[in-house]
């Protein structure tokens, strides 16, 4: 059993015996079933030292969205000196170089993607790091090594979009409590451990290769200490107060950000665990309610002040400079009691004491027997600020049990325990568009899959259709499950998450998340085929190229059981056929119904489909009914998305909800109240995610047209918040023409 | 016995308490100048509608609806169909779903009639367009006797009421006019709430679609001040 004179106060428990944050957390914590009355506001020292984060946020971008860039340094751990905003005032310090928002280079992803970030900001990377780099191989250079050329043309079609092959992959979550519990010697002799017994074993490829990251990992965080210790910080022995708490869970990640530059880099559930430590400062009466927020708004002013370096492609797909720094609040124990702390308010009170922002992704898990107060503060955040998502803990707690967290926008795992390989998504109206002229994209003219004649008659036929249909989705489904092997044995091999998976269990359980795009435009278009009578239109070779559609169809979104019956098959049979071809590593198929903002880029990319969506209108985004085509309303909508099913969609169904604040009622009290009693009702038919935005139109349009009127908007687009002015033109009008519901 | 239906709204928020399932009843014997549904005025028209099927609606949503599911009866005018009404009532309360009934007040004359659907109505949203008699028939076309005989029936069957009132610029925003309410109302206990409508004019591309002059289409909507200057009023009253 460990010991360490910090743990003073803390009762005995398994936590002592090895590393357990979870038994920590239930033995330790206090719930809170209150209201919001005991917030404090921000300092004058928190709003002078925000003051100048914002200042140099203005700068950023004035720009063009990026402030500095180190061109001559390899991003990792200790690579940089320390860097301050205000060193006298910052209570929780460390920057991912050596001064705020100044960028790193990371080209473990791929060279190419770091050089092209680098100029497209007039920057040139430096020679040290390309010639350096001309020796090594990179992530990128290995998947394209191994690609074969079904492959390659896939991604060139955009069939299959947005994959992990030329940046890192992100969604995986290290559990960065463990430092602030144990300290880093204790986490160093665990994996020493561990790698003492796999070497007993019979060293074949899974035990060399887990032989060979446990030997990274170590190292990783024996440079996690030194880096602490360029800060001036010795993190090799558990934290003592919440200050150090904070601090040595905040270099945890920092240390991760260094190292990665994942494409969602969350935070996990750390919000009721920090807690803890303010209640014992309590106790002591060394830290008072005051304090306790400042600790909160520095610690989220270090996760505001994380940055990327990304190209002008890859903010197409991910707008924004999102870096989904989730982090989840709230949710229920098995036992039935509630997770919520005051610590679960004092994050969301960090968009009053900050104003509204749309990193960390705070993200509340919301369960019906969630306590009354916290719900209404929850409500009452969203109308305010739009910059909350909620996810559903009484579908997931059956599943992750009760210590999981959010990668990224909806992707659940156990913290510590389970992990996935991120895979972006396919395009599903465009496998449509596919299967119809016989493997012939009408967009890029290029063939792929399997060679069929051109779908002969002059009307679409459902039965003949939906057989094409069947035989493209097992082509594509097998691609796609082998193309993802390529690029996760290629990112394990050359651009591995050391720091990272040096805080989850050593045997860790994986899964391979894919997605598909485009989901109420392919079951739109399904239904027109057979409610309605669709006639194909041709261009001179015969391809075809649009649509004529004569009469009625019922559409997605309006809970009406002839067509969401579709979407639900849609989905169902697309989990089933990728599960037919085995995953490296035996990682579990997943499947989300997730865009991001790469919806517009989809549409772009597809020609016009059988619904009556024209070739290079945008799809709606995640699962969301299509803009406009909700007849009955706000809840017919939302039910509609309820229906798919999550067990067959486990890497999450995100829905972007706006409605007007008239429509959620006459008077502030009421809205509040109001828009509880829609996320109860919502979650109770099974929903899993849901983004608010309690908003008008016109002042979408009115900040479209004058960005300087609201500087700092926020709104939820698709599993994250986002600045709407970082938006590129054609998501901002993507953004303005989705359905507001309003009152009557 | 069915009813004439125009249409559902699934998620109220502004027609009673909570979320609510509202029915839009087809059919108006009232003309009020601000009306802003024209398309519920006729009375042969609607979709013909069993209130089972209405209450297994409002069942399908009730995970919506908070405790309680909840229904606002609304028009066109409730009263017109008031057997419908009262049957639907009825289905509703044997589902403990809770009612409310909002009315002109004009539209059944008949005594016993209006008792059955009071015994069934939990709530009560009396529109009381204007204070004075002439007023009232000049821009509504019916009497102003009817919703004070209607209050007082609210009165007798102690049913909870909400006062609705449309402010209109220039028609009923004077302070005179929460005077004569105030009149009008002060010994009546069933009174838990008044509700000050602003008049807005969203109703303009409804009425170009069906060829019909907006007759206030020039009149300023009424402003959060106005309305907040006359909640003002009101409550100066109530506090004497």
């Amino acid at each position: 059993m460990y010991s360490f004179q910090q743990w003073n106060g803390f009762q005995e428990g398994k936590w002592m015996e090895k590393i357990n944050v979870k038994d920590f957390i239930h033995s330790h914590y206090t719930p809170y079933e209150g209201d919001a009355t005991f917030l404090k506001e921000a300092t004058s020292r928190t709003k002078n030292l925000y003051g100048k984060l914002e200042d140099l946020c203005v700068k950023e971008m004035e720009k063009g969205g990026v402030l500095d860039i180190d061109t001559n340094t390899v991003s990792s751990l200790t690579n940089y000196q320390p860097g301050y905003l205000d060193k006298e005032n910052e209570l929780i310090v460390g920057y991912q170089t050596d001064a705020p928002l100044k960028r790193g280079v990371n080209p473990f992803g791929g060279i190419r993607m770091a050089r092209t970030a680098c100029e497209s900001y007039g920057y040139k990377m430096g020679d040290k790091i390309e010639e350096y780099f001309s020796y090594r191989t990179t992530h990128n250079d290995g998947v394209f090594r191994a690609y074969n050329d079904e492959m390659r043309l896939a991604r060139k079609i955009g069939i299959i979009t947005g994959l992990p092959d030329s940046y890192g992959r992100g969604r995986i979550i290290g559990d960065y409590r463990r430092i602030a519990l144990y300290g880093v010697d204790i986490l160093i002799k665990e994996k020493e451990d561990d790698k003492r017994k796999i070497g007993l074993r019979l060293m074949e490829t899974d035990n060399i290769r887990l032989s060979e990251e446990l030997y990274q990992q170590i190292s990783f965080l024996v440079k996690l200490k030194e880096m602490a210790k360029m800060y001036g910080f010795d993190i090799s022995e558990p934290a003592d107060t919440a200050k150090e708490a904070f601090q040595w869970l905040y270099f945890g990640y920092l240390a991760a950000i260094k190292e990665q530059n994942g494409a969602a880099m969350s935070l996990g559930r750390v919000s009721t665990f920090l807690d803890i430590y303010i209640e014992r400062d309590f106790a002591r009466g060394i830290l008072n309610e005051e304090q306790a927020q400042e600790l909160v708004d520095d610690f989220v002013m270090k996760l505001r002040s994380a940055r990327h370096l990304r190209t002008p492609e890859y903010n197409e797909l991910f707008a924004g400079d999102p870096m989904w720094i989730t982090e989840v609040l709230g949710g229920m124990r098995e036992n039935g009691k509630t997770l919520v702390t005051k610590n679960s308010f004092r994050f969301l009170n960090t968009l009053y004491t900050m104003g509204e922002a749309p990193e960390p992704n705070l993200t509340v898990l919301w369960s019906e027997q969630l306590p009354e107060g916290f719900k209404e503060f929850c409500s009452k955040v969203s109308i305010d600020t739009d910059s909350i998502q909620y996810e559903n803990d009484d579908l997931m707690r059956l599943i992750y049990g009760d210590d999981y967290g959010i990668a990224c926008c909806v992707s659940a795992m156990v913290i510590g325990k389970q992990m996935q390989f991120f895979g972006a998504r396919c395009n599903l109206p465009k496998l449509l568009l596919l299967a119809l002229n016989g493997g012939y994209d009408n967009v890029s003219n290029l063939q792929i899959g399997p060679q069929e004649e051109v779908y002969p008659g002059d009307y679409l036929d459902y039965d003949l259709v939906m057989e094409r249909w069947t035989t493209y989705r097992a082509w594509l489904c097998e691609l796609y499950v082998n193309t993802m092997n390529v690029i996760h044995y290629m990112h394990d091999k050359y651009a591995y998450e050391k720091t990272q998976m040096a805080l989850h269990d050593t045997d860790v359980h994986r899964f391979m998340a894919f997605g598909v795009a485009g989901l109420s435009v392919i079951t739109d278009s399904i239904s027109a085929i057979k409610y309605a009578k669709v006639k194909t239109i041709r261009d001179e070779n015969g391809y075809i190229v649009d649509f004529e559609t004569a009469g009625d169809f019922p559409t997605f979104g309006n809970d009406d059981e002839r067509v969401d019956s579709i979407a639900i098959r849609v989905v169902r049979d697309i989990s089933d056929e990728l599960k037919k071809t085995p995953t490296y590593r035996n990682a579990e198929h997943t499947l989300s119904v997730l865009t991001i903002t790469s919806n517009v880029v989809y549409g772009k990319k597809t020609g016009s489909t059988p619904d009556g969506r024209k070739k290079g209108e945008p799809f709606a985004p995640g699962a969301n009914p299509m803009h406009n085509r909700e007849k009955n309303g706000a809840i017919a909508s939302l039910n509609s998305v309820a229906k798919l099913p999550y067990d067959c969609c486990r890497d999450g169904i995100s829905n972007t909800f706006s409605i007007t604040p008239g429509a959620l009622g006459k008077e502030k009290d009421i809205q509040i109240k109001n828009l509880v009693t829609i996320l109860d009702g919502y979650f109770h038919n099974r929903a899993h995610h849901i983004n608010v935005n309690v908003l008008r139109r016109e002042k979408l349009i009115e900040a479209f047209e004058n960005p300087e009127l609201y500087p700092n908007l926020t709104i939820r687009v698709s599993g994250y918040a986002v600045n709407f002015h970082k938006l590129t033109i054609e998501q901002q009008k993507e953004v303005i023409s989705r359905t507001f519901h309003e009152e009557l | 016995m069915s009813g004439r239906i125009h249409s559902y709204l699934t998620m109220g928020t502004v027609d009673g308490p909570g979320i609510r399932f509202v029915v839009f009843l087809q059919g108006c014997f009232a003309r009020c100048i601000y009306c802003h549904n024209p398309d519920t005025w006729d009375k042969n028209t609607g979709i013909l509608t069993e209130p089972e099927d209405i209450v297994e609606k409002v069942l399908r949503y009730r995970a919506y609806y908070g405790k309680q599911p909840q229904i606002t009866v609304s028009g066109g005018e409730a009263l017109n169909q008031i057997e419908f009404t009262t049957k639907l009532f009825r289905l509703c309360k044997k589902n403990k779903i809770h009612t409310a009934l909002d009315t002109s007040g004009f539209g059944c004359m008949e005594e016993e009639k209006i008792k059955e659907l009071l015994e069934v109505t939990d709530l009560c949203l009396l529109d009381v367009k204007f204070t004075i008699p002439e007023a009232y028939e000049e821009f509504t076309g019916i009497p102003m006797e009817a919703v004070v005989t209607f209050l007082d029936q609210l009165e007798k069957y102690k049913i909870t009421t909400w006062i609705r009132m449309v402010i209109v610029p220039g028609l009923n925003d004077k302070a005179e006019e929460m005077e004569r309410l105030y009149q009008l109302t002060k010994d009546i206990t069933c009174i838990e709430k008044l509700e000050l409508l602003p008049f807005r004019k969203l109703c303009l591309e409804k009425y170009q679609e069906m060829n019909l002059e907006f007759p206030l289409k020039v009149t300023p909507e009424a402003g959060k001040e106005l309305i907040d200057s006359l909640y003002n009023v009101w409550n100066d009253l109530k506090m004497k």
